[in-house]
């Protein structure tokens, strides 16, 4: 758990973080979202110690930070920054097995580790652990920015706009592996992102920051539903609202099940449990029909979802 | 392998020369016709070429050991301050001609080697401290930002991280600043020390221009090789 208690950041006479408390529970994802220059990044770094508190306090699991050596700190807080900040003098293995190493933790149970995480975030290590990081595209160097994070199973990660420099396709991967990865391991984490879908795709609660003041703190729906100010309602997109809405809840929330999964016909194209409202709108537009076949991870046929359901429901 | 051999020929042409000038004897005679002489034998020509190699190499560890622990100095947070201080205290050594700290420096420190070390440490910190600062100053701020941040104490980010990403461009300082003062050196014999610059002063003195040749052509000789042991040495941690 990470308390923040009335934060303040001052640079000079400009304050960049003004006495902002938030309380971020073990386990959740808690994203901090906001235009550039918000503070969101250096309510970030003040939780690492890379930036000096100018007022209030920050506990980690009830300690103090201000008390703690800011390098034991930080070894137990997992960093990924936009642009990775990968070494590039070092092999990628080598960067993923660097805070194992520092922890001197045995040669052949940091290997063990290497593999296991490059495998966990879907790169083969035959082939990646003894490339340079200049030989990766975006999306490898930024999985590998991610395992090298996750190396020494840290209870915190800190992500600073990770996926920021990212092209769509290759950051909407990323997220849903983020999601994936997440409800395996259950870390705390403070991720910070300017794109407001981001955060709705994979907060537990966001904390909306505005000229170094948190605005809102609460869940995706409730942002949406019972947005705290004009400020969080447009950065949310006054209208696109219930779309977005639809994009929070599953498929097979809202589906009529089957009582007994049933085996799709050949060719019959239908949505996953998984996937959101939104994309089982969007299929039922483009196909234009009134209900869609839903499968489940396996490939059965496990139910229908039907358009007026989601009317009703759905946002 | 490939990346030595010029470096090996080069130095065996250098130490064969040195060994054995007169095999140039016809050349010389024929640039100076008019002198009994022509092959410089006041002292040989090894001796003073090992002379001219340790003085080099002394200053140039020095230079290396004072330049870069002052860019180091000056990258660090607590000494940023410095920055331009250490900068222009270097701009004015490369400034200094040698020949003036020879004329400064020979009343304190007496004739001989002393004084021409002080002139090429002096002369020889511009361009590695320029190009430690350059090193350090141009290392990612996001990789140093990404170590310090997963926990990496600050001397180990200089010593794993800024060091061997700014090394390249350390060392091509390093071989600048000695192909530079392997030249330089040889003023060193105005004031009584022994180097390569010792038959180009006799035959200056003298009005000898073979043995001005037989100086000329060892220094340069000597520069090229260290030039091209740079080179291999380069070529060859870029490989790895």
């Amino acid at each position: 758990m990470i308390e923040l208690k009335n934060v303040t950041c001052r640079f000079g006479t400009s304050v960049a973080v003004d006495r902002i408390s938030l309380t971020i529970e073990t386990g959740e994802v808690c994203v901090l979202v906001g235009s550039s220059g918000c503070g969101k990044s250096t309510t970030l770094r003040m939780v690492n110690r890379l930036l000096p508190l100018s007022a209030g306090e920050i506990l980690v699991d009830g300690e103090n930070i201000t008390t703690m050596n800011p390098e034991q700190l930080r070894l137990n807080m997992g960093y990924v920054i936009q642009g990775t900040g990968l070494f590039p003098h070092w092999t990628v293995a080598r960067n993923v097995a660097m805070v194992p190493e520092l922890l001197k933790w045995p040669r052949q149970r940091i290997d063990e580790r290497v593999q296991e995480l490059l495998t966990l975030l879907g790169l083969d290590p035959a082939i990646h652990a003894e490339k340079y990081p200049q030989q990766l595209s975006g999306g490898q160097a930024q999985r590998v920015g991610v395992a090298r994070a996750l190396a020494a199973d840290p209870n915190i990660l800190l992500m600073d706009e990770p996926f920021g420099a990212l092209d769509a396709i290759t950051r909407e991967n990323l997220q849903l592996e983020m999601l994936r990865i997440q409800r395996q391991v259950r870390k705390t984490t403070v991720f910070v992102t300017h794109d407001i879908d981001e955060a709705l795709k994979l907060a537990t609660r966001i904390a909306v920051m505005d000229q170094g003041r948190i605005i809102q703190h609460d869940t995706p729906e409730n942002i949406l539903r019972r947005p705290a100010s004009d400020f969080v309602e447009s950065l949310v997109g006054k209208q696109d609202r219930g779309l977005k809405l639809m994009s929070l809840r599953r498929v097979g929330d809202l589906m009529q099940r089957y009582p007994q999964a049933a085996i799709p016909e050949p060719g019959e194209e239908g949505v996953q449990e998984d996937d959101s409202l939104r994309l089982a709108l969007s299929v039922m537009l483009w196909q234009d029909s009134g209900e869609l076949p839903v499968f489940n991870g396996d490939g059965a046929k496990t139910g229908v979802v039907t358009r007026e359901r989601i009317f009703q429901a759905g946002a | 392998m490939r990346a030595w051999l010029p470096p090996l020929m080069l130095a065996t042409l250098l130490c064969g020369l040195s060994a054995g000038m007169s095999v140039l004897e016809p050349l010389y005679e024929w640039v100076q016709p008019d002198k009994q002489q022509v092959i410089y034998e006041r002292e040989s020509f090894l001796s003073l070429l090992q002379n001219h190699i340790l003085l080099v190499l002394i200053s140039a560890c020095i230079g290396t050991l004072v330049a870069v622990a002052g860019g180091i100095f000056a990258t660090r947070p607590s000494g940023r301050d410095f920055l331009p201080l250490v900068s222009q205290i270097a701009s004015i050594g490369q400034t200094f001609p040698p020949v003036a700290v020879l004329a400064l420096a020979v009343p304190v420190l007496g004739f001989g080697e002393a004084p021409i070390l002080l002139a090429l440490i002096l002369y020889g910190l511009l361009p590695i401290l320029r190009n430690t600062l350059a090193g350090l100053q141009g290392v990612d701020a996001t990789v140093k930002q990404a170590a310090l941040g997963m926990g990496m104490s600050p001397l180990r980010v200089l010593l794993q991280v800024e060091l061997p990403l700014a090394g390249r461009v350390i060392v091509a300082g390093i071989r600048t600043s000695v192909t530079i003062n392997i030249a330089t050196a040889a003023i060193g014999s105005t004031i009584g020390a022994r180097t390569l610059g010792d038959p180009v002063v006799a035959g200056l003195v003298n009005g000898n221009t073979a043995y001005v040749l037989q100086g000329a052509i060892l220094i340069g000789l000597l520069a090229l090789t260290v030039d091209s042991l740079f080179e291999a040495a380069e070529s060859r941690a870029s490989a790895i």
